[in-house]
């Protein structure tokens, strides 16, 4: 039998402190769809991105066509015929489509004659090959996103590439547009390339892969011909693992209703008919895939995507935040996820970050009291423990738990009615985590409703009251805290019996 | 002192010209010729104090030279009339105002980039101006020059106003809330916008801004010569550009503070009147100045590619 066309053994790979892959085995045959499971930052990506040569394993071995390969660069990678297919076409939106071609084959030498013709029969011939029907003279800018996808694959093709390596393919795709893509897929197993499938999307990995692996914490679970296994057990491979930390215990006794949305929807974010409640005193986790729809609740409740559908009602008041500003004034605090370029203003000192939501309480006549704000951000720092040299250090010197604390303060100092957070502890190391959880906990026991968004299960799981779990823009349960990681898993995933 | 090292190193810059000329050319010191290079500047203060504004917003404004030659003409048609200058003066700062406004609704309102929109402006002001004053001077009346006082009194007025209005604004951006929200905008108008400022109203006024004070230091200009020159304002926005950028604002935004843009403003000023004292040529006050500029951005890159420092902690 002939060597698989990519092995991977043992590969590990760390960043900064945080282990992203401990020891992956992985492989590929020729003429195979092998997808890859996981759910989020279980490696998925830290994987592609070394066997595209975009990242340098710390250990392990890469075996292309059985080849030992000891250092992979993207240009390598490409040589040895491995591409990866994005969710987001890298295409030239100016460029024709066989321009596009073009310029991703021809080593082009700045003064070599463009042969036109010999461009566009192999556009014309790469598209046919795929079966798909666009015309090489199109602008990319005028295709649709699968029609670009498709262009990428033809990219691929023509450069001889053997191993394809597909991210999310169909996140963004129609269902017409999705057999399509599948019919391309296959065409492309039975032409002898392997494809490496990535996706959320069970029903599609049983309609389309030969065998699935999946990943869970850097490590690989397993790896199953799709016809020896079943979703539950699936399911249970990405869930089953044991809580690595300790959470500080629940003390809601919850009480009013705090926050209430019924069909609650916007077009434009894409999220349909959501409807829960959150009382006061009570941690509300939103748990789901990446692009569920959890971030834009959020910005729609912050007033930032207004509603379009239904109605949010704050303490009993009905409210319709249609800006940040409208969201401040109605009580509610919205710490954004992606801190390190919204959630504080790097270039101003932390007192001046603290103080930016609460300006017009905190100074009514717009003169600007430098005692009441180094006092306020000297009892924020105390009280957060926030590592820093004082009150007037940039924020930018801080280390991200504490720039995440700064952005904290800032909104807890307008004394807000509802805090959301969206995604708090991301990038932030274990002592700094644990410290943001137990100042959750505290704001929690304070009567503050809290909405918070992770992406990190076990987060979700141990420190929210209840779980409301999101996908594809809709709320498809909402299960008790404490429940356990596979419930929910299953419910982001679209399985029946985890929507309670 | 540290936060004030960039504006530190410019004044010390200065300093130096001035030791300089003190050991080379100790007549550069007199009275009456330093007076009236500060008196002609005077209304170029005036603008870079709007101009650092609308840089620390991450805005630039090429149009202000138009701008001022717009609202000049504007004024000395009105004075000329018989306007008494009480009248005359609000009125070229709410023309400017308004023509900051214009500006302001475009790029702010309409998120159309400011280097376009005011290139745009630049021109057709320009273009607008010569076609109605075909290069006609505008003759004031008598009681407008030095606002009826003597040269002197006139000259040490202007300076004074110049000067004032530049502290004010200066403690304002240091002292008022709406000087943090110029600074949160420049910095990151996204997470000044989640944290409820608002970024588009914030620029707009600063164009507004911007705009009044250009009508403002067109009447400073005004009461100057017994007559406006339609072309006065003419490379203008080139000057008070290269004085902030001298001075320390960061053309990225977020950073700088007018104390800066005075500093770097008087530098620039100086290098003309220096080198006639040391009997150079003339021709050398722009590559010297252009020097300075490159010399000024040149080190805000290296300091601003620094390693930030971050805090050890955990």
């Amino acid at each position: 039998m002939a060597p698989p066309l990519l092995e991977l053994r043992q590969l590990a790979k760390s960043f900064g402190g945080a282990r992203a892959l401990r020891g992956v085995d992985f492989d590929l045959q020729a003429g195979e769809v092998h997808a890859l499971l996981g759910e989020n930052g279980a490696g998925k990506s830290t994987l592609i991105k070394i066997v595209t040569g975009a990242h340098q394993p710390d250990r392990g071995t890469i075996r292309v066509a059985g080849e030992l390969v000891d250092h992979l660069t993207p240009a390598t990678a490409h040589a040895r015929g491995i591409a990866c297919i994005y969710q987001q076409p890298a295409l030239f939106p100016d460029l024709t489509v066989m321009e596009n071609i073009a310029l991703r084959l021809e080593a082009g030498a700045p003064f070599a004659r463009v042969d036109w013709k010999g461009r566009r029969s192999r556009a014309v011939e790469l598209l046919r090959r795929i079966g798909a029907e666009i015309s090489p003279d199109a602008e990319v800018r005028s295709l649709s996103m699968p029609e670009q996808q498709l262009v990428e694959i033809a990219c691929a093709l023509g450069a001889g590439a053997r191993i394809v390596i597909m991210d999310e393919p169909t996140a963004s795709l129609t269902q017409k547009e999705q057999h399509l893509l599948f019919a391309v897929v296959r065409e492309l197993r039975r032409s002898g390339v392997g494809v490496i499938y990535i996706s959320h999307r069970l029903e599609e990995i049983f309609a389309l892969a030969d065998r699935v692996t999946v990943l869970r914490d850097g490590e690989t679970v397993g790896t199953n011909p799709i016809a020896a296994i079943n979703e539950a057990a699936l399911i249970r491979m990405m869930v089953g693992r044991e809580m690595t930390q300790i959470y500080p215990p629940s003390e809601a006794a919850p009480t009013e209703v705090a926050l209430e949305l019924r069909s609650l929807g916007c077009a434009e974010a894409g999220v349909t008919d959501v409807s829960f409640q959150v009382r006061a005193g009570e941690v509300f986790g939103l748990a789901g895939l990446v692009g569920a729809g959890r971030t834009e609740l959020a910005r729609i409740l912050f007033g930032l995507t207004p509603a379009d559908a239904g109605e949010i009602r704050l303490h009993g008041q009905v409210i319709h935040p249609r800006s940040a500003v409208e969201a401040v004034a109605a009580g509610i605090a919205y710490v954004p996820e992606d801190r390190r370029r919204h959630g504080v203003v790097l270039e101003l000192p932390i007192a001046h970050n603290m103080t930016l939501a609460v300006q017009r309480r905190l100074f009514p006549r717009g003169w600007l009291r430098t005692e009441a704000e180094q006092s306020l951000a000297l009892e924020f720092i105390r009280d957060l423990a926030i590592k820093c040299t004082g009150p007037d250090a940039p924020a930018g010197s801080l280390s991200g738990g504490n720039q995440q604390k700064v952005s904290l303060a800032r909104w807890l100092a307008t004394k807000p009615r509802l805090l959301i957070l969206d995604e708090p502890t991301q990038g932030v190391d274990v002592g700094a985590k644990g410290e943001i959880h137990r100042i959750i906990r505290r704001l929690a026991r304070s009567g503050l409703p809290v909405l918070l968004i992770s992406s990190d299960l076990p987060e979700i799981l141990g420190m929210s009251d209840r779980i409301g779990v999101m996908r594809a823009g809709r709320l498809v349960g909402v299960l008790p805290g404490g429940s356990d990681a596979h419930a929910v898993m299953a419910a982001a995933l679209g399985q029946e019996q985890g929507a309670a | 002192m540290n936060r004030y090292l960039r504006e530190l190193s410019v004044a010390g810059a200065l300093g130096l010209l001035l030791l300089a000329m003190a050991i080379f050319a100790p007549g550069f010191y007199q009275p009456q010729p330093l007076l009236s290079l500060a008196t002609r500047e005077a209304p170029t203060l005036v603008v870079a104090c709007g101009m650092a504004l609308v840089i620390l917003c991450r805005q630039i404004d090429i149009s202000v030279g138009s701008q001022f030659s717009v609202c000049g003409v504007a004024a000395g048609l009105m004075a000329a009339a018989k306007v008494p200058l009480f009248l005359v003066v609000p009125a070229a700062i709410g023309i400017g105002a308004l023509l900051g406004a214009i500006n302001g609704v475009l790029i702010a309102g309409l998120q159309l980039p400011s280097i376009v929109v005011t290139l745009a402006m630049m021109v057709t002001l320009r273009q607008g101006l010569n076609l109605q004053q075909q290069g006609v001077f505008v003759n004031l009346p008598d009681g407008v020059q030095w606002f009826g006082l003597s040269q002197l009194q006139g000259q040490w007025l202007v300076v004074a106003i110049a000067v004032l209005l530049t502290v004010l604004l200066g403690l304002a951006l240091r002292r008022l809330t709406a000087g943090r929200w110029v600074y949160a905008i420049g910095s990151d108008a996204e997470a000044a916008r989640l944290a409820g400022i608002r970024p588009q109203l914030g620029t707009f006024l600063v164009f507004v801004v911007m705009g009044a004070l250009t009508g403002f230091a067109a009447a400073l200009n005004l009461v100057q010569a017994p007559q406006v020159q339609p072309l006065s304002g003419s490379g203008l926005e080139l000057k008070v550009i290269a004085a902030v950028v001298v001075g320390g604002v960061a053309i990225s935004g977020g950073r700088g503070n007018l104390w800066g843009v005075f500093v770097g403003l008087l530098l620039l000023a100086a290098i003309a009147p220096a080198l006639i004292h040391l009997r150079i040529e003339a021709y050398w006050e722009k590559a010297i100045q252009g020097t300075i500029i490159l010399l000024a951005v040149v080190t805000d890159s290296i300091r601003g590619r620094a390693p930030k420092h971050p805090a050890r902690s955990h």
